[in-house]
């Protein structure tokens, strides 16, 4: 096994150790809650609404587990020291970065995983048809999962835990208000805002492009091209993270 | 044969704040440590012990100067797989069990999982943690840390072993097994390359120190030469029936007297005035117990270069005698 492998299965057995999965309690504990309550306060719709909980809920905390993972994936190397002894092996600063950052992308696809497999069953108990459009909108997910995950570590790797989690909580705002700002500037006269906003559509993420979930719970698939195109933005995005990440480490003192 | 050349290391980091001039934590360092010697890097808590080891494993990068490992670049990433470091106060992934952890380690090396298994069991025999082979590190003493550091600095049987205060948090006990570890590393043509402020560790092992004052070396060599070169060996005499206090000759030879009752301890600064004081307290009809010549150890050494302004009178010095 490579060093990256080596880096990567430690980090997933780390968060093992550290009980990150328990987090799958609350979530199953919440959706089934949700869907107990929902299903008895709602006369009709409730197949939307349990489905639209259930993705917002697989969203929510697969977003909240990689920014606060992520944000310390470095800095708690660094702190607690720890980075001292694996420097000092034979590992180049950028096979640690993507180790690191593959450790925690395995974490979550496992905890994405058995998410589904839960809202799935969810589902199924409340006979709720399970369509091919709540499959594609988890796929965005883990593909938003991905580029949220390379902001966090991105930040880590020049800032303190707590900027971190604000510069990528941030991120991850605007990444969302980016697209519906761009259509209301474009409606405006200004010249200067549309620059502006121009600006911040094309740097930040537009994180919008990976939610699929309305249309997704009401069983609306989307083209596969499409699917596959924001994949592709996705992947590519978090490519740039992570080269950006690699290339401020390589910088680093420790 | 060179296991390690520093030159000229220099490494100074800027405050942050405009205006503010940069903090120096090395300044012009240079040394060698020779293949198959223990080479004890001596200096106080701040002398750019620890800095210079840094860089000597590419966690940070110097000012300006150069530093060679195994005849490669410092920081050079191949290199690595000959060298062993334990840094101080160490800190591992504590969700680890020792096993685990050294054989994380020798993953990391790149060693096959035989090698590992066989390596993982010979060190945690040798570092006495057998029993403790499957309790996590978390569960671990700071003795049992600092054994379980240095079986990772040893899971790859390295050439070059670097060691940053290696005996720190240890009991006696745990000091004498770390001494007997690198005595035998030694033994088996091994380099040891290591910092430390107790100067006892230093003197009972090692073959040449490096005194490290303010990030910079001001004096390098074996012990014996250190101290015989640098200080003049003062000489203790103890006689018996003879009153010292009113003696003005013996008060003009000695730097110290100290009458308690029949006995009197006369402490000489030079053994030169041996024969004049010597040959008074018969003259007084006193009897001689015992002179003994007092020999200087690195520890008067260590506080004359750490004392204040030693820095800039004895700096100079160290140009002739590196090596």
């Amino acid at each position: 096994m490579g060093a990256i492998g080596v880096i990567a299965l430690n980090a997933f057995r780390e968060s093992l150790r550290d009980k990150i999965l328990y987090n799958l309690v609350l979530f199953a504990g919440l959706l089934i809650g949700l869907s107990v309550l929902l299903a008895d306060l709602t006369i009709t719709e409730h197949h939307k609404l349990i489905a639209d909980m259930g993705l917002a809920a697989i969203n929510f905390i697969g977003v909240i587990i990689a920014i606060f993972i992520g944000i310390s994936l470095v800095n708690k190397e660094i702190e607690r020291r720890t980075i001292y002894t694996i420097m000092a092996r034979p590992i180049s600063r950028t096979f640690f970065i993507l180790g690191k950052y593959f450790g925690l992308v395995l974490t979550l696809f496992v905890n994405l995983s058995i998410m589904l497999a839960v809202f799935l069953v969810t589902l199924w108990l409340y006979h709720i048809p399970i369509g091919l459009s709540l499959l594609q909108a988890v796929q965005l997910i883990f593909v938003e999962i991905l580029v949220v995950t390379a902001i966090a570590l991105f930040f880590s790797t020049f800032s303190s835990t707590t900027l971190s989690a604000i510069l990528t909580l941030g991120v991850y705002v605007i990444g969302h208000l980016t697209a519906d700002v761009r259509s209301m500037a474009a409606k405006g006269e200004s010249g200067t805002v549309k620059a502006v906003v121009d600006v911040f559509y094309y740097l930040f993420p537009n994180l919008e492009t990976l939610n699929i979930k309305g249309q997704a719970a009401v069983g609306v698939l989307v083209a596969p091209e499409y699917l596959m195109l924001a994949s592709l933005y996705g992947v590519v995005y978090a490519g740039v993270l992570l080269a950006g990440a690699c290339a401020v480490f390589q910088q680093r003192d420790f | 044969m060179d296991d390690i050349v520093i030159e000229d290391l220099t490494k100074s980091y800027t405050s942050g704040w405009p205006g503010r001039p940069p903090y120096t934590a090395l300044g012009g360092l240079s040394l060698t440590v020779r293949r198959g010697e223990i080479f004890g890097f001596l200096g106080p808590n701040g002398a750019g012990k620890t800095t210079t080891l840094k860089i000597l494993l590419g966690l940070v990068r110097a000012t300006s100067g150069a530093a060679f490992l195994l005849d490669r670049p410092a920081g050079d990433v191949g290199t690595r797989r000959r060298i062993g470091f334990l840094p101080e106060s160490p800190y591992f992934y504590d969700y680890l069990t020792a096993e685990e952890f050294l054989s994380f380690y020798g993953q990391l090396a790149g060693l096959g999982r035989t090698v590992i298994a066989q390596r993982v069991a010979d060190l945690l025999s040798l570092v006495d943690l057998v029993d403790a082979r499957t309790r996590q590190l978390r569960k671990f003493s700071k003795g049992m840390l600092q054994r379980i550091g240095l079986a990772q600095a040893l899971i790859h049987d390295p050439d070059l072993v670097i060691l940053d205060e290696p005996m720190t948090g240890l009991d006696p006990v745990g000091r004498k097994q770390v001494r007997d570890l690198i005595l035998s590393l030694r033994d088996r043509g091994k380099t040891i390359f290591f910092s430390t402020h107790i100067l006892h560790d230093v003197e009972m092992i090692c073959d040449r120190v490096g005194i490290v004052i303010k990030g910079r070396l001001l004096a390098s060599g074996r012990i014996d030469e250190l101290v015989r070169q640098d200080h003049t060996q003062s000489v203790e005499i103890v006689c018996q029936q003879i009153r010292a206090e009113g003696n003005a000759f013996l008060h003009s030879l000695a730097t110290r007297v100290l009458q308690q009752g029949q006995q009197c301890l006369l402490i000489l600064p030079t053994p030169d005035a041996v024969d004049a004081v010597v040959g008074e307290i018969r003259r007084q009809g006193g009897r001689l117990l015992s002179v003994t010549p007092h020999k200087a150890s690195l520890e008067d050494l260590f506080f004359q270069e750490a004392a204040p302004g030693a820095f800039h009178a004895e700096s100079h010095r160290h140009t002739g005698r590196a090596s």
